[in-house]
């Protein structure tokens, strides 16, 4: 028990991967076999994330669980772990999904060894981006987790499949490149990857000798962008988005729950301890640029869903849509510092990274549901299904009204306090911000109205209701959606916390 | 100095003796065994050259410091040592080859020739007068000649053996009208006194250069240094193949050693000059014998003109004119008569087989006879300057003493042409591996005797280089004190 | 007395090669075991150099010495430091897999494994050697074996040409080389060939400057340098399977190696005045090398220029002469080479089994040859320096180097990252994954062999990945070595 407790970070991270080797020694026919391992092997770290959540001090300042143990000396990189309020709601958004992400696989009837050692490496790498505590260790789970996503999407996708997953694998790589190049950098300035010393001493430096022949100001800038760009395409924010629609509609979908559920929040995530700390005076010059950017994603993403016919990149959309107010609580905190107003929107934000993971998690899991038994996701194709599905219909209903920003409902509550946060200081942005929400009902009620209600087509006057598995799979979503909404205290107050310690 | 009478003096001249007495055993011999010559006169020879080449090693070895013997005649030093063994290992080789060999055991005066030809050489290698020198010479050439044109059946061998009469007699004549020249001078004949009257400088330059010029072309004949080549393509195709072996090798080495002794005994005081001269027929002896060695489809003229090009080589450790440059030039030559050798060994092996030279002829050899493909691989690897084979310390040696005399533009010639040669030593290698198999060639324990020899000399040259590295450098040392 | 392994690990392939050329050719399965059997020896001897190498004592270890020409001051010196351990395991490792994926061939294999343990003791002799000329020795050993190798077991169409390319290329590299090293010979007044006295001979700069690019170039050109890199691919794709692991893997290892040991760590002033040219030409390598492997249509050849790009890096990394770059360059060399050395034996796999290399006509091999497929896809990942596996940790602090030393380019060649993916992902996507073609629904999987030699390279490369302090802190100890001549020169 005290090794479980001293080392709790490391289990958590390094179980899937140890199941999914373990896995490459079960024989490749016993596709039951296959699933239940895996899906045990993602319960055991949630159950330690429950145990984690339950002993985790919110009250207590700094990171916590931190785990020391000598890495790549040379470059004075250690594998250095541990988690503060924020990340740790952000793991266990992931240990979350990922048992409901390979409980919705069980569909999946071709090489499920391959699929299900993807799934595990993928925790662990998405895991290690939040539990870093070294900006090398960050940089290593951060490009880690893109090999699993681009084979699940390329292997198992839909019909343009390779188009989206090259896709998807060079713009992150490429958005990447800035951010190694800056990591670089940092790591040659200081002499240090830990994020603790960085934190403390590249926001100070006022020299650089290095044969760059700029000023360090300019040097600051341009590394603080390539932080944003990284970061930024991963959220991603408009302009950088448009690898998502692709990748989102093509992957299988679990694959698009557990991109839409977490692997953006690695973006908004990056953005939250990385840039924020690091670069608090370009992130203040630059804030109001970011706040542009996210006003943008929360607009053209909520227009660009209102036109899709297609139910999963309507989907896709949304998730730009609605990560866009992280991004603009972001930019308020960029701005403000350590204000209330600020602490108000950060706190907001990182409500918001966990609320969309769930919400776009589960629209995923609906649209693949139904895809199954359509085989289309054609909007205009659809049309009165509630009648068939009842069950279904008003899952999808309650869903889609968390995703739309219901009081009541998990959305209200972050975005409330997102544009609580943001209006005093970001009054213009907010506004704006405002609108996109106006056309989130918008879009959320088309697709309502274009599957479940009206005529029903006759196609599909066959239609299975959603299954026991199934439902399964979505049931801690809702359950959790419904908890927030309604008492959004218990995570509120292990957010609060951090983000007062940080901003 | 003395001219009175010394045990030692004979003791000095101990295998020239041998070698006499051997070629009058094997005149004997060639009468006594009509029928049984062809399968024994040629190891009872090669036995001979092998007891003639221990004698020397027991008896004849100079002491520390070079003396003069007969009445200044011949210089006891360990140039001449060295190159002596040079001649007699090249010598008994061949002498294994030439059994077997239809063409040549049937007629007993092949090795007397061969061993009149080598005491030639042994006296050209050790001698320290004009007269003596080109009385040396034409001991050697006299019965080249007739080696060369041997087999008088065959028209090539003829053509072969009058061209290289018509060549050399030109050169000796040329040779020895500067030799001439430089009697008249300094009144003396006398190689070690007429660089001390030269070096008083009363002499015009001119008239030094030209006399250079001209003793140096004779030299240049032996040594097939461009633009005296010409006869070594032909002779080389058209002799009989152990005797073209023994020319590219034994004889070249006779040459480079009355060159190395000339020019650093009579013209110490002119360097400028006859290092300017010697490493322009470097450079030329390379460039042209490499491109023509591209172009050739017979091995025996590849070799030639390959032989031509090594000369070329050589002559870089010449022209550096130091003490590693002719340590160099020494080791290279030792190191060049096994390989050269071999490879005509192995060629005469394929001749034998199949009548033919051209290089196609080889295609598929390491199929039918591995062991003869890995010979010749040795062989040109050798030639190409590759370890762990005897070419590469040599090339290294003379590459290096022209970097060290400050001539770098020399070793970077030499590498061009190390790149040219390559070429064409791995083309030949190619079809040798190449292609398809058949029965195995059949190789005489004499020739298997003479190609393992062989293979074992240039391994040990191309491995142990520290003892034969030694011979070279007392070799150069003792022709002349460098400073 | 120690048990003097250097010189073990170096002679027994020679010795091997020696004993297998005189054994009857029939006897196919015992030379082919008698080969295995070195190998496996072979690779155990470099591990144990590897792993007994002493990281916090540092220097040269395992040092034996002999006279070998007194008289010129040459001696048969041996010993490794930092650097030079991992590159012994690296040779140790693609001869013993290289003799496992060369289980298939029929052609004369007496001739075959004997003039591959010649290759073998031609790298082990470079890694190990201190003494100038021995290196000198050793590295041209290579170019028979190598000659031959390409002409006679490669692929037949261009064999004839590029085993020639490939061998002049390197053989008129090496003589340049040769020529600076006899010019540092004398030079330095020593009359030694002793590396290590060498080392501290106190060149005049002039001297340095001068006689820098000719050592450099020589070797350069050996590990591909641009504007002389085009042997590479063409030698390459035109040799043997094993030969192109040991070529690409080892061999340009070898002229990477020998530039650092003779040129960089004997002329460091020179190096600092020639660097930034060196800097230019290995970015082009790094760029212009992976835009060259994205337009190939032959599989092999994809590999065959992705080594001209990654080997650049090296190059860079050297050039930046700083303890980053110079680490990064060492982990890269091993890295590399393991790399390279899967990806032929991978594409080898896949050609003996579909005859051919033309992407086009390949596709849904995985389903074929899973193992085969894993391990180019690992080699393909770190070759796009993902994180995790071994590129990265050897580009990332090449990169930091570049950062000290000549920032733009940094920013340059990390293009080279993204269009690596973008070929690497390509091309595994076309030849593993999509349809199967008609004519290759009945090929069969990898032998039990190939599957062994994939899965050790996968292996040592993801486990140098994640855990860089397997070789990252004896590089290190090596570059301590190096940065000393640097600075103290």
């Amino acid at each position: 028990m005290d090794f479980i407790s001293t080392h709790l970070l490391t289990l958590i991270l390094f179980i899937p991967t140890a199941a999914a080797l373990l896995m490459l020694f079960l024989p490749k026919d016993r596709v039951n076999l296959l699933r239940w391992w895996a899906f045990i092997a993602s319960l055991i770290p949630f159950a330690l994330t429950l145990l984690l959540w339950g002993k985790f001090v919110p009250a207590q300042s700094g990171f916590q669980f931190t785990e020391q143990a000598a890495w790549y000396g040379v470059l004075n990189a250690s594998y250095h772990v541990g988690v503060d309020g924020i990340s740790l709601t952000m793991v266990l958004l992931t240990t979350l999904l990922m048992p409901l992400a390979i409980l919705t696989s069980f569909n999946i009837k071709e090489r499920v060894k391959p699929y299900m050692i993807l799934f595990l490496l993928l925790e662990t790498g998405m895991l290690g981006v939040f539990m870093a505590l070294d900006l090398l260790l960050f940089f290593v789970f951060w490009e880690v987790g893109l090999v699993p996503m681009y084979f699940l999407i390329a292997q198992w996708g839909g019909a343009n499949r390779n188009y989206a997953s090259l896709k998807f694998m060079l713009y992150t790589i490429g958005g990447s490149l800035g951010l190694l190049l800056a990591i670089q950098l940092i790591g040659v300035v200081v002499g240090s990857f830990d994020l603790l010393v960085l934190f403390d001493k590249w926001p100070q430096v006022t020299a650089i000798s290095l044969p760059l022949g700029l000023s360090v100001a300019t040097v600051k800038a341009i590394a603080f962008w390539a932080f944003v760009i990284a970061f930024a395409i991963k959220v991603p924010v408009w302009p950088f988005h448009t690898w998502l629609p692709d990748a989102h509609t093509e992957a299988p979908t679990a694959g698009s729950m557990i991109l839409a559920g977490v692997l953006l929040k690695l973006g908004a995530y990056g953005f939250l301890r990385l840039v924020l700390p690091l670069y608090p005076v370009e992130a203040k010059t630059f804030a109001g640029a970011l706040a542009f950017l996210a006003v943008a994603a929360i607009i053209f993403g909520a227009l660009a869903a209102w036109g899709q016919t297609d139910f999963k990149r309507l989907v896709a959309y949304s998730s730009i849509n609605h990560m866009g107010f992280v991004v603009l609580g972001i930019a308020a905190a960029a701005l403000a510092g350590n204000t209330p107003d600020a602490v108000i929107a950060v706190n907001g934000a990182v409500l918001q990274m966990f609320n969309h993971g769930l919400s776009a998690a589960g629209m995923f899991f609906l649209v693949g549901v139904i895809y199954d038994r359509a085989h289309t996701r054609d909007l205009n194709d659809f049309g009165g299904i509630w009648t068939r599905m009842p069950v279904y219909g008003s899952l999808l209903l309650f869903t889609a009204m968390a995703s739309l920003g219901l009081p009541g409902l998990n959305g209200f509550v972050s975005e409330f306090l997102v544009i609580r946060g943001s209006w005093p200081i970001l009054d213009l942005a907010t506004a704006l911000g405002m609108i996109g929400l106006f056309f989130t009902g918008a879009y959320i009620l088309k697709a309502l109205k274009l599957v479940l209600h009206g005529p029903l087509n006759e196609r599909w006057a066959k239609l299975n209701e959603i299954s026991t598995r199934e439902i399964l799979v979505i049931t801690p979503l809702a359950v959790l959606m419904l908890g927030i909404g309604v008492w959004p205290a218990w995570i509120l107050n292990v957010i609060n916390r951090a983000v007062q310690m940080w901003f | 100095m003395s001219a009175q009478f010394d045990p030692s003096m004979y003791l000095a001249i101990l295998p020239e003796i041998g070698l006499i007495v051997l070629a009058a055993i094997t005149l004997v011999l060639d009468l006594v065994w009509q029928d049984r010559r062809c399968r024994y006169l040629g190891w009872i020879t090669a036995g001979g050259l092998a007891v003639i080449a221990g004698l020397a090693v027991a008896f004849a070895r100079p002491g520390p410091d070079p003396l003069l013997i007969f009445g200044g005649m011949l210089r006891l030093d360990d140039t001449g040592f060295v190159f002596r063994l040079i001649f007699l290992f090249g010598a008994t080789i061949t002498a294994l080859f030439a059994v077997d060999n239809e063409g040549l055991c049937n007629k007993g005066e092949f090795y007397t020739l061969l061993l009149v030809s080598t005491l030639g050489m042994s006296l050209m290698a050790s001698s320290a007068d004009l007269i003596m020198l080109f009385l040396a010479i034409e001991t050697t050439s006299i019965p080249l000649y007739v080696l060369a044109g041997f087999i008088i059946r065959d028209q090539n061998s003829v053509e072969a053996g009058i061209k290289y009469l018509l060549f050399g007699a030109m050169t000796s004549a040329i040779s020895l009208y500067g030799f001439s020249l430089l009697y008249g001078f300094c009144g003396t004949t006398q190689i070690y006194a007429m660089g001390e009257i030269f070096a008083n400088g009363q002499i015009s330059p001119v008239l030094i250069g030209m006399s250079i010029l001209l003793v140096v072309v004779g030299f240049a004949f032996k040594i097939s240094g461009v633009p005296f080549h010409f006869w070594a393509p032909d002779v080389y195709q058209g002799a009989p193949t152990p005797v073209a072996g023994y020319l590219s090798t034994a004889s070249k080495a006779a040459g480079f050693a009355v060159l190395m002794r000339v020019l650093l005994a009579v013209f110490p005081g002119q360097t400028d000059v006859w290092i300017l001269l010697v490493a322009i027929m470097a450079t030329a002896s390379m460039f042209l014998g490499n491109l023509l060695a591209l172009a050739q489809k017979n091995i025996k003229r590849m070799l030639a003109y390959s032989s031509i090009a090594q000369a070329g080589y050589i002559l870089i450790g010449v022209a550096s004119g130091t003490e590693l440059g002719i340590s160099g030039s020494v080791y290279y030559l030792l190191g060049y008569l096994f390989t050269n050798l071999v490879a005509f060994g192995v060629v005469n092996v394929i001749e034998d087989a199949v009548e033919s030279s051209e290089i196609k002829a080889f295609s598929g050899l390491s199929r039918r006879n591995p062991m003869l493909a890995l010979l010749m691989l040795a062989a040109l690897l050798s030639l190409g300057g590759i370890p762990p084979f005897a070419g590469f310390f040599g090339k290294l040696l003379v590459f290096g003493s022209a970097i060290e005399s400050g001539q770098v533009w020399l070793a970077i010639v030499g590498i061009i042409n190390s790149m040219i040669a390559l070429y064409y030593y791995l083309t030949v290698l190619r079809v040798i591996y190449q292609g398809e198999g058949g029965a195995p060639y059949w190789v005489s324990p004499s020739w298997q005797v003479a190609l393992v020899i062989g293979l074992v000399g240039i391994l040990v040259l191309g491995v142990v280089f520290a003892p034969f590295f030694g011979w070279s450098q007392q070799a150069a040392q003792s022709l002349s004190l460098f400073n | 007395m120690q048990f003097p392994i250097l010189s073990v690990l170096i002679f027994l392939p020679l010795i091997t090669g020696i004993v297998l050329l005189f054994m009857p050719a029939e006897r196919k399965t015992l030379i082919k075991s008698i080969s295995l059997g070195t190998a496996s020896l072979i690779l155990l001897l470099s591990a144990i150099v590897f792993f007994s190498y002493n990281v916090a004592a540092g220097g040269y270890q395992f040092i034996e010495k002999a006279a070998w020409v007194p008289a010129l001051g040459i001696s048969y010196y041996v010993g490794v430091d930092g650097i030079a351990a991992p590159m012994v395991l690296l040779a140790g490792l693609v001869m013993f897999t290289g003799v496992l994926v060369s289980w298939g061939v029929d052609d004369r294999p007496r001739e075959f494994f004997a003039f591959m343990m010649f290759l073998g003791s031609s790298v082990l002799g470079v890694f190990g050697a201190l003494d100038l000329f021995m290196l000198f020795f050793f590295f041209e050993l290579a170019v028979f074996p190598k000659y031959l190798m390409i002409v006679l077991w490669g692929s037949p169409k261009t064999r004839n040409y590029s085993g020639m390319k490939l061998t002049l290329y390197l053989f008129v590299g090496s003589m340049i080389s040769l020529v600076g090293a006899l010019a540092i010979y004398f030079g330095s007044g020593l009359r030694t060939f002793d590396m290590i006295a060498l080392e501290s001979a106190g060149f005049s700069l002039v001297f340095q400057r001068l006689w820098f690019p000719f050592v450099f170039l020589g070797f350069g050109i050996l590990s591909g340098i641009f504007p002389f890199y085009s042997w590479a691919p063409d030698g390459h794709v035109a040799a043997p399977t094993a030969i192109s692991m040991l070529l690409a893997g080892v061999e340009m290892k070898v002229g990477a190696f020998a530039a650092l040991r003779v040129a960089f760590m004997l002329l460091p002033d020179g190096a600092r005045y020639w660097s930034t040219a060196i800097l230019v030409l290995a970015t082009i390598n790094v760029v212009y090398g992976a835009f060259i492997a994205l337009i190939q249509t032959d599989f092999k050849y994809v590999i065959g220029f992705s080594s001209v790009s990654h080997m650049g890096l090296v190059l860079i990394g050297f050039a930046t002469m700083n303890r980053q770059g110079l680490i990064g360059a060492g982990l890269q060399m091993f890295s590399h080479g393991v790399m390279t050395a899967l990806f032929f034996s991978v594409v080898g796999m896949v050609y003996d089994r579909a005859h051919t290399r033309e992407i086009a006509q390949l596709g849904g091999l995985f389903r074929k040859m899973p193992v085969a497929a894993f391990g180019f896809i690992v080699g393909g990942l770190v070759s796009m320096g993902m994180p995790g596996f071994s590129g990265f940790i050897a580009e990332f602090p090449i990169f930091m180097g570049v950062w000290q030393a000549a920032p733009v380019v940094a920013v340059i060649a990390i293009l080279g990252v993204i269009i690596t993916a973008a070929y690497i992902l390509l091309v595994v996507r076309r030849v593993f994954f999509g349809e199967l073609p008609e004519g290759l629904s009945n090929i069969g999987d990898v032998t039990i062999k190939d599957k062994i030699s994939t899965v050790l390279l996968a292996a040592i490369m993801i486990a140098v990945g994640i855990f860089p302090s397997l070789m990252a802190p004896m590089i290190s100890s090596g570059v301590d070595h190096i940065l000393a001549l640097f600075g103290g020169a």
